[in-house]
């Protein structure tokens, strides 16, 4: 396996035959911003620099604070913002080379699961219009095959009696079911690739499990390939065979699952891992260790490594200089942070 | 618990219906339980249980459709339930129980100043001149960890962790002796989650408040918690210390809320509670779990009593009579 920008994918090792599904190559997503409406002030790097390579099939989970450009990466992979440099790769086909009709078809090969069910589904229209309105834009024009298609789709969300449901609009629904319509609209296309943006994070925590079950049923059922967008580490583990950590527009840390939580080597990892509690009494006994500080602007990230003015590990003179390169520290298991830079002798 | 550990806060049958189109719904319906100073308890449950209508009950921050509202509420030695309510206002609210709303971040005047508006809960309630009042705000931003030049800046300046702090400030400005804190890590990131826990931690500890926690987090609740109260259905089904609560919980509907949370640091495979909860508008006569109840049997039919345990647990549940 090899691709032009370096081997950053972690699962390359066990699908080195294959082509992968999806290949986030050197992507870089910058919004410009403007002062009084067309004069230039800088651009917002909310995506900077990330590679990272899918396999059909594989469930991969992307953890990071809010601003740090998961979504933005999210709605790249979309089709909906278009990558200032470096280009997505979805079942061969080229973002950057795809326009109009093309670019239609490129998004009916994605399903998307927004975070917020209740806003994401619109309260005048029924379920069956809901579910109909994906089909219908994409040319299925037979109403009978539509409603089929329909009816198979809510019994694999497990959303029955189906017949009860369809004439039923999202309000008469509870939040768990609102979900399930949510996956249902994004599986109705039979997309190879399943982008979940919080799916459980408004939920309760007795629905939220089942969510996720499903969410990994259908995974398996259908061969998808999965990303899980997420700031919330104890449900990865339930999940993804891969995870990312990305911060200030970069990815800092992949790995398999159990090893990232095993033994995370990043900083900001450790950070996040340490701010997550299991529920035990104990806990109100001791106070976390948490970074001081904010993240970054993404207009003006701070030069070298972007966590360095909070990270409590940081090498002056390095880390506030040079941007760290990607280290492998275990098959798999590659970090961006001078600490693991064997050549400086830091480690 | 003994007599002489509940002195700051006694709730006793507190019922609070709200009369909508469709019926009357029973959001609050008989709850009690109990706060010692310096203690915080937490109220977990579901979404649509009641917990923030019974923190808006204890507040007495009501709406207009309001069907019945009784019980008693002891503040100390007073029951503030008699209280009418212009001195329910002048005595109790702010000076004694402040509370922090959900998505109180985003409530923040956006056109007044950070400062000003902090200051002003000990302008209105302590009738402390506005010089004196922004010294308090002041005082509390050192609390709280907000840098004091954010004294003059307004809401949008600042980020959501700030501004979850300026909230916090706020309700404590006053150092009422209970605070009330509804879901108020629910919108943050994991970093200033942890941070918001540190900080109301340190907030107990120094400034000897209680805290009622309501949240349907229950990881993140066991870092405040000395007391935990499970809420179901408009009623307090458990109520135990968080050790024992944490270890080992009683109720049925406990057991499967702990087991419905992904854990980090264990392998256990996480449940999930099958059904939902009942309609408030007309709850089941007999115990309001016994639908989804996986250790159901004929008594449950009947309302089940709250059984007081020997290690002075409560559960409302027929499988400990």
């Amino acid at each position: 396996m090899s691709n032009s920008n370096g081997d950053t994918s972690p699962q390359a090792h066990a699908h080195s035959d294959e082509q992968p599904l999806l290949q986030i190559q050197d992507l870089h997503v910058w919004y410009e911003l403007k002062r009084f409406g067309f004069g230039h002030a800088g651009y917002v790097r909310a995506v900077d620099g990330v590679n990272f390579d899918l396999q059909q099939g594989e469930a991969m989970a992307c953890v990071g604070e809010s601003g740090c450009g998961k979504s933005s990466l999210m709605k790249t992979i979309l089709g909906l913002n278009r990558p200032t440099k470096g280009d997505v790769v979805f079942d061969n086909q080229k973002l950057t080379e795809t326009f109009g009709e093309d670019l239609r078809l490129y998004r009916a090969k994605i399903g998307y699961v927004q975070q917020d069910p209740f806003g994401a589904l619109p309260p005048f229209m029924s379920i069956q219009r809901i579910l109909e309105e994906p089909l219908i834009i994409n040319g299925m024009k037979d109403k009978n095959a539509r409603v089929e298609r329909i009816k198979k789709t809510l019994e694999e969300v497990k959303l029955t009696p189906v017949e009860e449901i369809l004439p039923k609009f999202p309000h008469m629904l509870s939040g768990g079911q609102q979900q399930r319509v949510v996956i249902a609209r994004a599986m109705v296309m039979e997309p190879k690739l399943l982008v979940a943006d919080e799916p459980v994070s408004m939920l309760d925590a007795s629905v939220r499990v089942e969510i996720l079950r499903l969410l990994r049923n259908l995974q398996e059922t259908h061969d998808l390939a999965v990303i899980y967008i997420t700031h919330d580490l104890s449900t990865v583990r339930y999940f993804s065979e891969y995870i990312f950590v990305m911060y200030a527009g970069e990815v800092i840390e992949i790995a398999k699952m159990e090893d990232l939580l095993k033994d995370p080597k990043h900083p900001y990892t450790l950070a996040l891992l340490e701010a997550s509690s299991d529920p035990n009494a104990d806990n109100a006994l001791v106070m976390r260790e948490v970074p001081r500080g904010e993240p970054p602007s993404l207009v003006n990230p701070p030069q070298g490594c972007r966590f360095n003015p909070r990270c409590p590990k940081v090498m002056p003179g390095l880390c506030d200089v040079k941007e760290p390169p990607n280290f492998l520290v275990a098959p798999g298991h590659r970090v961006a942070c001078w600490l693991y830079d064997e050549a400086s002798g830091a480690h | 618990m003994d007599a002489t550990n509940n002195d700051l806060l006694m709730v006793r049958g507190l019922r609070l219906h709200f009369q909508t189109r469709k019926g009357v719904v029973q959001a609050v319906d008989g709850v009690d339980f109990d706060l010692s100073r310096n203690q915080a308890t937490v109220v977990i449950g579901e979404s649509g249980c009641g917990k923030s209508s019974l923190a808006k009950a204890i507040l007495r921050l009501l709406p207009r459709n309001i069907n019945t509202y009784d019980g008693e509420v002891w503040l100390r030695n007073e029951n503030i339930m008699e209280l009418n309510d212009e001195s329910f206002r002048r005595d109790i609210r702010w000076k004694k129980i402040s509370m922090v709303p959900q998505a109180a971040m985003n409530a923040l005047n956006p056109v007044m100043r950070i400062g000003d508006q902090v200051a002003e809960p000990a302008m209105v309630h302590l009738g402390l001149n506005k010089k004196d009042a922004l010294a308090q705000a002041l005082r509390m931003f050192e609390q709280v960890g907000v840098p004091a030049d954010f004294l003059h800046r307004y809401a949008f300046e600042l980020s959501g962790g700030m501004r979850q702090r300026a909230a916090l400030a706020m309700s404590l400005v006053t150092l009422p002796d209970l605070v009330i804190l509804d879901e108020p890590t629910s919108a943050l990131d994991v970093l200033t989650q942890a941070n918001i826990m540190n900080l109301m931690k340190r907030v107990k500890k120094e400034l000897d408040t209680s805290f009622i926690l309501i949240t349907h987090d229950i990881a993140t609740s066991s870092e405040l918690a000395d007391n935990v109260a499970v809420m179901y259905a408009g009623q307090i089904v458990e109520v135990s210390d968080a050790r024992r609560f944490f270890r080992e919980p009683l109720h049925p509907y406990s057991q499967k809320l702990m087991a419905s949370v992904p854990r980090l640091r264990e392998t256990v495979e996480p449940d999930f509670i099958t059904g939902q909860p009942p309609s408030l508008l007309n709850p089941p006569t007999g115990c309001r779990f016994a639908d989804r109840c996986p250790a159901r049997f004929d008594r449950c039919d009947e309302e089940p009593p709250t059984v007081v345990r020997g290690d002075g647990r409560k559960v409302k549940c027929w499988l400990y009579v």
